[in-house]
């Protein structure tokens, strides 16, 4: 069991609002993916539902019962931070045991549960090693070994990917994502990565300034963003946003149409630019373009490769069905 | 410093530093190994001759000698102990968040620029004096008979005042450490369930034991040699002839240059012996 429920919490560093009332449920085997730009409150939200902060006025539930007050190591929830977090002078098997020895799990069934958690995590041949003998990859499952061993209600993920380089993110975000299926506890992941966010989220919190901006499946913000923010933040590379005339064209103060929405055409398409820089990644091939008169720049994704050079003209047309309209206070227009 | 040529300049620079020290330490050692060996009264005959290890077997089997080993490992042991156990507690005070932390930091901090001579006279004259120490008004408060500091408890006495001297250094060395713990470890052990004394136990006391033992070295070494407190306080009276004084007694006062540098020559050697001890037990945690 792990169900979240935060009811109208708020919190406050000394006259600074960090999170304003907000509520919010996670449901129980959820796996939830906190994200927004750095700064926006992402880990001070997790550190209130761990209890490592206090919340200023609200009530945290904990699977219906209140939570508010119970001390971090008493809410059954574990937490994988950013550093690790590992503790230096204990070997991988001792860090391991931590939580097991502090809550006084006999010997057998401690060793068991390690032995369990090293097979799936491919720590069997470093359980003798100290941390520091170890590569990132491998203390980042240190740290989840030791989430896991607790069997916690749920688990609390801060950024446990931003020290790794990109070959070993992807292969620990999988690694999580097959752990969160085979396990079926919930997880709150928190994030600034969009792609994380999107690759591995049943349910996506997306955040600004301490406010929800929007809750929803990775495919309903991509398909549906509920305002000018999060259709900016979701989607890689972003979405083309214009305003101006073109905009009042769709009765709207803002359009916004996604890069591999707009089909390139050899002439007559109704917009037209030059392009500049153009990413080749192989299978896409993203161009800047300049000059359409609608925006600073404008990102175009054409599948495959496309003979266009620097400064070539191109022809654009955007496809009408996929055009998001949003008012002038930058919420969508249905 | 990987080049050949910028290996030899950076000797060639070094090389005045190191031979003024080489000079600075090597001249004095020598003359005293020099001395050791002779007899030689400056106020009784001078120079008389070499006499070879006489020195050295009248200062081991004067009766004073074994009393001195065991009063300076007393002084040296006492002080370290209490310097690191309310060292490691005021540094974890220090480094809570609370106000006029700056002040108080410095105020923790000051007895260490108090001149020994001058927080051995204040000790001596203000707290522990019998009849106008404050100890003693204290003590007459709750109707006890005051306690002469200095000749009843000589020992715990020395040990205070040089304790009260050397806890600031202790605390300062151990407070940086403490600082410089992760607190997402704390924070990890405290989700993983554990209470404040095993937090402690477990993560903040491994966390200071590099400092911790170079709080013991830097300690040893200038514990061996206090002189100053002594000097002013018990003049070596009641069991508190260490082997500084000892030696100093040996030169100075009974003007046996020769004697005084045989025992000069046992300190350094002990001094050593404990260094390279102390190495062997707490230097593990100075690599790694
Ligand atoms: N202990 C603290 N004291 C004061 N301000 C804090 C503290 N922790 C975080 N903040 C502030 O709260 C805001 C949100 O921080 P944080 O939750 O760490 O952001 P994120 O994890 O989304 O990058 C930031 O503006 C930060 O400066
Ligand atoms: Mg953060």
């Amino acid at each position: 069991m792990g169900q979240i429920t935060l009811q109208q919490v708020t919190k406050k560093f000394g006259d600074v609002q960090v999170i304003p009332p907000l509520d919010l449920t996670i449901e129980d085997g959820e796996f939830t993916v906190f994200v927004g730009p750095s700064g926006c409150g992402k880990s001070t939200l997790l550190r209130l539902i761990a209890g490592l902060e206090d919340i200023t006025s609200g009530t945290i539930l904990i699977d219906g019962a209140d939570a508010t007050a119970i001390s971090p190591a008493k809410r059954g929830l574990a937490m994988v931070f950013q550093s690790y977090a590992l503790y230096p002078h204990m070997s991988v098997r001792k860090n391991i045991a931590f939580p097991m020895r502090m809550a006084g799990i006999d010997k057998a069934e401690q060793d068991r549960r390690i032995e369990q958690a090293a097979t799936a995590l491919n720590l069997t041949d470093y359980l003798d090693r100290r941390p520091g003998q170890l590569s990132g990859g491998q203390r980042q499952r240190v740290a989840i070994g030791r989430a896991i061993v607790r069997e916690p209600a749920a688990f609390l993920f801060d950024e446990p990917l931003s020290n790794l380089d990109a070959a070993l993110r992807v292969g620990m975000r999988l690694e999580i994502s097959e752990l969160h299926k085979r396990l079926e506890t919930t997880m709150i992941y928190v994030t600034h990565d969009q792609v994380e966010a999107m690759t591995m989220a049943d349910k996506i919190v997306v955040l600004r300034a301490g406010h929800i901006e929007q809750v929803g499946s990775p495919l309903d913000l991509y398909r549906t963003p509920r305002n000018v923010f999060v259709a900016g933040f979701i989607g890689s590379p972003k979405m083309n946003l214009i305003e101006g005339p073109e905009a009042a064209k769709h009765d709207a103060h803002t359009i916004g149409i996604r890069p591999e929405h707009i089909d390139v055409v050899e002439s007559g398409g109704l917009w037209e630019g030059r392009v500049g820089v153009a990413e080749h990644l192989g299978s896409d091939t993203f161009f800047h373009v300049h000059d359409t008169g609608l925006a600073e720049m404008m990102t175009v994704r054409v599948a495959g490769e496309v003979n266009l050079r620097h400064g070539d003209r191109i022809h654009l047309n955007p496809r009408a069905d996929q055009i998001h309209r949003f008012d002038d206070k930058g919420l969508r227009i249905q | 410093m990987a080049t050949k040529a910028s290996r030899s300049a950076a000797r060639l620079m070094m090389a005045p530093a190191v031979i003024l020290l080489l000079g600075w330490m090597l001249v004095p050692l020598c003359m005293t190994l020099y001395f050791s060996f002779k007899k030689y009264l400056p106020l009784r005959g001078g120079d008389l001759g070499w006499v070879g290890f006489e020195n050295y077997v009248r200062f081991f089997s004067s009766s004073a000698f074994w009393p001195s080993v065991q009063a300076t490992l007393v002084i040296v042991g006492g002080v370290l102990v209490i310097t690191i156990v309310f060292g490691i507690l005021l540094a974890i005070l220090l480094d809570q968040p609370m106000w006029g932390q700056g002040i108080v930091r410095i105020l923790v901090i000051a007895p260490f620029f108090v001149m020994p001579t001058v927080s051995a006279l204040v000790w001596k004259n203000m707290f522990m004096d019998p009849v106008n120490g404050l100890f003693a008004h204290l003590w007459k408060f709750f109707d006890a008979t005051p306690i002469e500091w200095l000749s009843q408890a000589s020992m715990t006495s020395l040990v205070i005042i040089v304790s009260w001297q050397w806890l600031p250094f202790a605390t300062l060395i151990l407070l940086t450490a403490i600082q410089s713990l992760d607190s997402e470890q704390l924070e990890a052990a405290e989700m993983d369930g554990a209470p404040p004394l095993s937090r402690f136990g477990y993560i903040t006391l491994p966390h200071l034991s590099r400092a911790i033992t170079v709080v013991v070295l830097i300690q040893t070494i200038f514990l061996l040699s206090i002189f100053a407190e002594i000097f002013v306080t018990t003049q070596g009276s009641f069991g508190t002839k260490t082997l500084t004084y000892l030696i100093y007694q040996r030169v100075l006062e009974s003007q046996n240059v020769g004697l005084g540098s045989a025992g000069g020559i046992f300190a350094v050697i002990l001094a050593n012996i404990i260094a390279i001890f102390l190495m062997r037990i707490v230097g593990k945690n100075l690599d790694a």
